[in-house]
């Protein structure tokens, strides 16, 4: 008995025999000792718990989203590094083909599911409100819930590489090989369970931000007033909402095939393995404009404020962004043009893919001319955003031919598609989210981040980026397809692939320098005492930085777009005195029911994955519990005095 | 002067090595076929486009940059937020770009759905104007069938030079894309549906073919050849072939369809008349359950229903 459970620990629980994996295994439990450590030699738990962990505040939610964005880009970068490394070279023995597998898994589930998304979730949660004169979000509960469920389906996914095993059948998991048959084990387990635990949250958070944009909007602002970022979210929110069920159905199908022998994607008895590529990819492309739409939004704001100009063509800016939204439903197949559709069909989605094109061309002209007369001030923030355009570009037009269907068949699968889709993730959101990083951190803590160490990373991380992924380009024409583990001489790759790899390593520099950055700023950052450190258009630099629990003291009243903007050149005194005239807010109570429901599912997720159902139902029970103590939660508000409101402000300045 | 001649030989190295990867045989800018070659002109069209489009943002980039990025630009227009003008011409010239690019685009698709012409007669051996090859993937290897010839060949296979070759690709475990960069395009490798791919060689030679989706630990070694060969020596090949190489057992092949890599090629002049319906691993799996079912009853009724045998293999 006890024989054989220790020979389970050994031989299926832990992952052994790895030096690297013990390496990670170390490196986990010092990093967790420290944190204890840490946390209780400062005496914070009780501010750890009640500030933050329990926190229905949308800042700082929005600031744990980012924190554990940036640890599992970390993680991801990692991954990339280790892949770079093992085809630096033909024929290395790095990693075996086995770890390889698991590596670029790894990389992309978490790339997109655990990096670009929570950023973006990041991002809008500090932003959002604060631009539409808001106190919070529509549902500040459900928004932390939100969050904890991503933090603990991301856990969940993490804990693979040293408990069971990493999945190993790609971020997309085509079936039949991602079905139990011939990926037995629990990875694949972890992939379905994790994935669709955060995705729950961001289903909710879809929600939650559109029904916050439509009916929490300050007094005048019509939707048409709204700042571009706002309206990139609410459009984004629609997305998620009609894209994410799709990936929750196919989840869901796949982990009953696996769990309980169904066949929804396996010949026997009638699956479909290619029903699953459908329902993959018909979430899947709308999921590019998930992460991608956001930073359209990042880069409006950004690069107006640092050209001190309203937006070139608005309503064509927001029209274009529907636009993209709509078609983006109707060009999924276009990751399997290769799958045997007729010609009738490829050539529908063919055109719909290339049709794209127009609007996100529109909006690429629309950026140029904004900056046209206008006054460009080379901030970092303004860095990223100019970067993306050229960046991006290439991204787009070699989009557009993938997007031809008979040119397809030659790049589908290979290096050339890798590159294409870096281009546009990478000059995409990773330089929106560092665009937004840079603009919005005075916001979110009340200091800069330190200007020449950024600008420092940017041209690092710019420029090894584009050494990274150019090769990649010519080494797919060369016939190099993705997922290699490894690759022989003589056919030409590997000088290309060596450079790549410089590239790749050049791009984690730019990445510690950031992080260095921020250390730096934090300890010796300038302060950011008046608010407004960019001379901001939008609502979120009328006031203090960081922001007030209760965000805005008085709401304000909108009259026009890049609302701040107007206000300043108009100055009215009359308008400040009134502002005095504080009345008590209303704000959430917070709430330890999020994390510890999260929890829960933690703990049934963890039990389906290796179908321990004498844990899956006890952590079953846990959630409904929690539902049920939330029900008949009635106290669940607290009102903030007109006495504390005053002194805040004056704390920040905004009273004499 | 100096830097700017390193720049410039920065500049032409990767094109050196892209030229140099144009002579060999893996790569899509080289065509060997005429499937390849439509393929070819559409990139090169697409790729000439697009330059364009690149060229025009960057022209505007940089002007804007130049132009307003100084601090003491003049010019400065706060009051400029938009232009109808100017945005219906950039939404009409990308409109224009699509539509050069789209028609090409559907017409080749139509194209390649039929077969290539032939540039000779085809040779005595294929009995007809093309030649058809049933492809089957498996973990981790690749196994062709030669209905009209009853050959078996593994991770590689010889086709005429100038003769339209109709490969028919099937999946028996996991999905794989049958890919030759320098004769086409590729095509996916599914268990539930038979897909068609039309390829032919121009001359005589080695191209190398791989799989183009990751189907698990063997993955990188699911290569092939295709050995391109004239008139006669297809026809020799095949009476070689006929003559000298034995036949698949179906216990052979069961052994061969086993999870795992096969170094190197074989070569079998016949096989089991049921593989030719290309099963996949679940009516392999059923038909050896079917087979166990009919021994038992055969067993049990001696002389009964001899014929139950050979519907067992349609059982889905």
């Amino acid at each position: 008995m006890m024989d054989s459970f220790i020979h389970f620990l050994l031989h299926r629980f832990f992952v052994t025999g790895d030096p690297m994996i013990y390496g990670a295994d170390a490196s986990i439990a010092l990093a967790s000792i420290g944190i204890v450590v840490v946390v209780t030699y400062l005496k914070k738990w009780k501010w750890l718990w009640k500030e933050w962990l329990t926190s229905v505040d949308h800042k700082k939610i929005g600031i744990m989203y980012i924190i554990a964005a940036l640890l599992m880009l970390f993680r991801g970068g990692v991954d990339a590094l280790m892949m770079r490394t093992q085809l630096a070279l033909p024929n290395m023995h790095f990693l075996t083909s086995e770890h390889y597998n698991q590596v670029f898994t790894t990389h992309g589930t978490i790339m997109i599911i655990f990096v670009a998304m929570p950023f973006i979730f990041g991002l809008m949660n500090i932003a959002v409100p604060l631009q539409i004169g808001a106190r919070d979000v529509a549902f500040p509960f459900l928004n932390a819930l939100s969050f904890w469920l991503f933090f603990f389906g991301a856990m969940l996914f993490n804990i693979s590489f040293v408990i069971g095993g990493s999945p190993d059948a790609g971020w997309s998991s085509y079936a039949p090989y991602a079905e139990l048959s011939m990926n037995p084990g629990v990875g694949q387990n972890y992939y379905l369970v994790g994935v669709q635990i955060a995705g729950i949250g961001s289903l909710a958070s879809g929600i939650n931000f559109l029904v916050t944009i439509l009916k929490m909007r300050a007094p005048g602002m019509t939707l048409f007033k709204m700042p571009m970022f706002t309206w990139s979210i609410l459009i984004t929110s629609v997305i998620i909402i009609f894209a994410f069920p799709a990936f929750t159905v196919a989840l869901a199908l796949m982990s009953i095939d696996r769990l309980f022998g169904a066949h929804f994607f396996t010949i026997a008895s009638g699956g479909s393995p290619m029903l699953w590529a459908n329902l993959f990819w018909f979430w899947g492309h709308p999921e590019v404009y998930i992460v991608l739409l956001p930073v359209f939004g990042v880069f409006s704001e950004v690069i107006a404020t640092f050209s001190h100009k309203t937006l070139f063509g608005y309503a064509v800016m927001v029209w274009s962004m529907v636009a993209i939204s709509i078609i983006g439903f109707v060009t999924w197949l276009h990751h399997f043009f290769t799958m045997g559709n007729t010609a009738e069909v490829n050539a529908f989605f063919s055109i719909s893919t290339a049709i794209i094109a127009i609007p996100t061309g529109v909006k690429i002209f629309n950026w140029l001319f904004t900056m046209n007369k206008g006054r460009i001030e080379f901030s970092t923030a303004m860095l990223w955003a100019l970067a993306f355009i050229p960046n991006f570009t290439i991204g787009g037009v070699t989009g557009v031919m993938l997007a031809l269907a008979p040119a397809d068949y030659q790049y589908h699968n290979s290096y050339f598609l890798v590159a294409h889709f870096h281009s546009v993730l990478i000059a995409g959101p990773v330089f929106g989210i560092f665009c937004g990083l840079y603009y919005w951190w005075p916001k979110m803590f009340g200091y800069m981040l330190n200007e020449r160490q950024g600008k420092l990373a940017f041209w690092v991380f710019m420029i090894s980026f584009n050494i990274c992924f150019m090769p990649m380009y010519i080494v797919g024409l060369l016939g190099m397809t993705r997922r290699m583990y490894t690759y022989p001489a003589g056919m030409g790759w590997t000088p290309f692939n060596f450079i790549e790899t410089i590239g790749a390593f050049g791009m984690g520099a730019g990445f510690l320098i950031i992080a260095y950055n921020i250390v730096w700023s934090t300890l010796k950052g300038k302060r950011d005492t008046t608010g407004d450190p960019w001379n901001g258009r939008t609502l979120e630099w009328s006031i203090p930085s960081p922001a007030p629990e209760y965000n805005f003291a008085t709401i304000p009243t909108v009259s026009a777009r890049d609302a701040f903007a107007v206000a300043k050149t108009q100055e009215d005194q009359e308008n400040k005195k009134e502002r005095q005239l504080f009345q008590p807010i209303h704000m959430p109570n917070n709430s330890g029911i999020p994390i510890i429901m999260s929890l829960f599912m933690f703990i049934a997720g963890f039990g389906l994955v290796w179908e321990w159902y004498w844990m899956v139902i006890p952590g079953a029970i846990g959630i409904v519990v929690c539902m049920i103590v939330r029900s008949f939660q009635y106290n669940d508000h607290h009102i903030i005095s007109i006495e504390e409101i005053e002194r805040t402000e004056r704390a920040a300045g905004r009273l004499s | 002067m100096k830097a700017i001649r390193m720049k410039f030989l920065a500049v032409l190295m990767p094109l050196a090595l892209l030229l140099g990867g144009c002579q060999n045989n893996t790569s899509v800018l080289n065509p060997q076929g005429p499937v390849a070659r439509e393929q070819f002109h559409l990139i090169v069209w697409s790729l000439i486009m697009m330059s364009v489009v690149l060229a025009i943002v960057l022209i505007i980039f940089i002007y804007v940059l130049v132009r307003f990025g100084r601090k003491n630009s003049k010019g400065y227009d706060p009051s400029d937020t938009g232009n109808k003008k100017l945005e219906i011409v950039w939404l009409l010239v990308p409109v224009i770009i699509c539509v050069l690019l789209l028609v090409p685009a559907v017409k080749t698709l139509f194209v390649l759905d039929h077969s290539p012409k032939a540039t000779t007669t085809a040779p005595q051996t294929v009995h007809g104007k093309s030649l058809t090859i049933d492809v089957t993937s498996a973990q981790w290897k690749w196994f062709f069938r030669y209905p009209g010839q009853k050959i078996e060949t593994v991770n590689y296979v010889v086709i005429p030079a100038g003769t339209p070759v109709k490969f028919r690709l099937h999946a028996y475990d996991a999905m794989n894309t049958f890919w030759v960069p320098a004769l086409g395009g590729m095509q996916y490798t599914m268990t539930d549906m038979p897909m068609q791919l039309w390829l032919q060689a121009d001359k005589p030679g080695n191209y190398p073919g791989r799989s183009g989706n990751y189907s698990g630990r063997g993955f990188v070694d699911m290569t092939f050849n295709v050995l391109a060969k004239s008139n006669t020596e297809f026809d020799s090949w095949v009476s070689g072939v006929k003559a000298n190489q034995p036949a698949l057992t179906m216990q052979k092949y069961k052994r061969l369809l086993k999870p795992d890599v096969i170094k190197g090629t074989l070569t079998f002049s016949d096989y089991p008349k049921q593989i030719e319906k290309n099963l996949n691993q679940a009516q392999m799996d059923g038909e050896d359950h079917a087979n166990m079912k009919n021994m038992k009853n055969m067993n049990s009724m001696k002389g009964m229903n001899m014929n139950s045998n050979e519907k067992g293999g349609d059982s889905q």
